[in-house]
C-alpha cells in the first residue's frame, strides 16, 4: 500500500522508449544508459532536491516515455 | 484428494491427438453438461463475489491473483464492465486451457456468465487459442443462447499465435482493436481495459472452477487443496513421463505425486521444469521434497504458474533444450521494449554457443550480466519470466555447462523434449 509520504518514482514506458538518451543527459544523478542506449535507473525514487531536474527530463523526452508516479 | 473435473483423474494423451478429437469424456453437448453438473443456481452479484471470496479461488493463468479482488476492482470502477474468458494459452508446453475449451466449454461459459453477473457486465468475450476451431465454440454458444443460458452475449475471438498473446494487457489491446501486444500499464485493466471500460480478464480454468463452486459451494471447493491454497489445478505434464497429458491435482500435492498421475517417470530424471517457459528448473532432489503450492515453492524461486510440468530424462541435455527455448523466447519478444528486444537474442546466442560449441569460460557470466540488464525493464513479464527460466537452468545444469566446456555433452538421443511450436 502507498503511504502518504511515498516519494515520487521515475517510471519508464518501455514500449515508448527509443533510447534517445535525453533523460540521462538531463538527470545524470539518477539515469545512466545501458549498452544499447536505454535508460538505466538504479534507484527510481526522486529526492526532493532533484524533483525539478526530473520534471525537466520528463518534459524533454521526445517519446514521452518517462513518467513520475507516486503509486 | 477431491477431483473437481470428474470422478476420476483425467489423463489425456496430447501426443496421441486426443485433445481435439471426439470422446465420450467430452461435455461439449449441452445436455451432457447439464446431466453431469446440473444448472447454475441463480445467484445475485453479491453472492457470486462472496462465493469467490469464501472459496479462496485464485487465478489459474499463472499469477494466482484472488478472483474476488479482481471482481471487486471491476465493480468499484466507473463505467459498464466487460468480462473476458482468457483461453489464449500461448505457452507451447501447455494444453489445459485447450482441453477445457474442447471438453468442458459449458463450465467455462457458465463461469463467464457468473463473472458477468457479478460485475453487471454488458459484453463478454471468449479469447481462444488460435489452434482451436472457433466455429465449434460458436456452435456451443448458439446452443446455449437457444437454451437461454447466456443473458450476456458472448463473442469469440481468436488469439494471435504468440507466446505472450494471453498477457492481460495484450488481450485488452487486441479486443480494443489494437495490436494485440502488451501495453505499458499506468492504469489497471480492471479500471480501464477494453475500449477504456472496466475489464475483468480471467483464465478459462478459473471460470470453470467458479461454475462448479456456484453449484457445490465454497466448502466443497475447500475440501481439496490446502487451507491457504484451496482447490485443485489442471496441469499439463510432459517430457519423460509414461502418460503425458492433462492431470488434475490438489494444491499442496507433492510434485512426485503429480508426476505419478502422469504415469510416473519413464526413465531416470535429471531435472523438472515447473511453470513453463517463464518458469523454474528444479533438480530431482528438489522435486522429491517440493509441493505444488505457491508458499512451498517460493523458497525454490518457483511457482505452480499455469500448471506446466516437463520432466527431463537422462540422455537429454538441459542446455540443448534450454537453448532452443531461449531462441524461441527471443523470437517471441514483441519487440516493443529495448532491453528485451536487444537482450534476449544476445543471451540466446551465448546459450547456443555453450549448448552446441562448448562455449567459452565467460559465456555464463555474460549471460548473467545480460540477464541483469533485461529483468524489470519491460512493459510485460516476458523478460523477467524468460530470465527466471535461464537463471534456474544455469543453476540446475551447472555440471552440464562444465561438461560442454570440456567438449562433451550428456545427450544420447535426438529427441526434442520442450516444444517450441504446439504439436498435438
Amino acid at each position: 500500500m502507498k503511504t502518504p509520504t511515498a516519494r515520487p518514482r521515475l517510471v519508464v514506458d518501455w514500449t515508448a522508449c527509443d533510447g534517445r538518451g535525453l533523460c540521462a543527459e538531463l538527470l545524470p544523478e539518477l539515469v545512466s544508459r545501458d549498452e544499447w542506449g536505454f535508460p538505466l535507473i538504479a534507484d527510481p525514487t526522486v529526492p526532493a532536491s532533484l524533483r525539478d531536474h526530473a520534471e525537466r527530463a520528463i518534459a524533454a523526452c521526445p517519446r514521452l516515455a518517462l513518467r513520475l508516479t507516486t503509486a | 484428494m477431491t477431483i473437481l473435473f470428474d470422478e476420476h483423474v483425467q489423463t489425456e494423451g496430447i501426443a496421441r491427438g486426443a485433445l481435439m478429437g471426439p470422446s465420450s469424456a467430452s461435455q461439449r453437448e449441452l445436455h451432457t453438461h447439464l446431466l453431469a453438473h446440473g444448472a447454475v443456481p441463480s445467484l445475485d452479484a453479491r453472492a457470486v463475489v462472496r462465493l469467490a471470496a469464501d472459496s479462496g479461488l485464485t487465478g489459474h493463468g499463472g499469477a494466482g491473483f484472488p478472483l474476488h479482488r479482481k471482481l471487486e476492482a471491476v465493480i468499484a470502477a466507473r463505467g459498464r464492465a466487460i468480462v473476458v474468458g482468457n483461453g489464449a494459452e500461448g505457452e507451447p508446453a501447455s494444453a489445459k486451457d485447450r482441453w477445457l475449451l474442447t471438453r468442458r466449454p459449458h463450465l467455462v461459459l457458465d463461469g463467464l456468465q457468473l463473472v458477468a453477473r457479478a460485475t453487471n457486465a454488458t459484453d463478454a468475450y471468449l479469447y481462444v487459442n488460435h489452434r482451436l476451431p472457433i466455429t465449434t465454440l460458436d456452435d456451443v454458444l448458439a446452443e446455449r443462447r437457444r437454451a437461454g443460458l447466456d443473458p450476456v452475449p458472448v463473442t469469440t475471438v481468436a488469439a494471435p499465435d504468440a507466446f505472450i498473446s494471453g498477457e492481460e494487457t495484450a488481450v485488452v489491446s487486441n479486443l480494443s482493436g489494437g495490436t494485440g501486444l502488451p501495453r505499458f500499464k499506468s492504469v489497471r485493466v480492471t479500471e480501464r481495459g477494453v475500449r477504456g471500460r472496466p475489464t475483468l480478464v480471467s483464465n478459462v480454468e478459473t471460470l470453470a472452477l467458479l461454475a462448479l463452486i456456484a453449484r457445490r459451494g465454497a466448502e466443497w471447493f475447500r475440501a481439496a487443496g490446502t487451507v491457504e491454497a484451496p482447490g485443485t489445478m489442471l496441469l499439463t505434464v510432459g517430457g519423460a513421463v509414461r502418460a503425458p497429458g492433462i492431470v488434475e491435482a490438489g494444491h499442496g500435492t507433492p510434485l512426485a505425486d503429480v508426476l505419478a498421475l502422469a504415469g510416473g517417470p519413464s526413465t531416470r530424471l535429471q531435472a523438472v521444469l515447473l511453470g513453463g517457459y517463464h518458469g523454474t528448473w528444479l533438480t530431482t532432489d528438489e522435486v522429491v521434497s517440493a509441493k505444488l503450492s505457491r508458499s512451498d515453492l517460493a523458497p525454490l524461486g518457483a511457482s505452480p504458474g499455469a500448471g506446466v510440468m516437463v520432466a527431463l530424462g537422462a540422455g537429454t541435455c538441459g542446455l540443448v533444450e534450454m537453448s532452443r527455448v531461449m531462441s524461441y523466447l527471443a523470437q517471441e519478444s514483441a519487440g516493443q521494449c529495448g532491453p528485451c528486444l536487444n537482450g534476449l537474442p544476445r543471451i540466446a546466442n551465448q546459450l547456443k554457443s555453450v549448448a552446441f560449441r562448448g562455449g567459452d569460460q565467460h559465456a555464463v557470466g555474460e549471460m548473467r550480466r545480460l540477464a541483469g540488464l533485461v529483468v524489470g525493464r519491460g512493459a510485460c513479464h516476458h523478460p523477467d519470466g524468460s530470465m527466471r527460466f535461464l537463471s534456474s537452468g544455469l543453476r540446475v545444469f551447472a555440471a552440464e555447462v562444465e561438461l560442454h566446456h570440456a567438449g562433451s555433452c550428456s545427450r544420447t538421443s535426438g529427441d526434442v523434449v520442450l516444444p517450441t511450436a504446439v504439436t498435438r
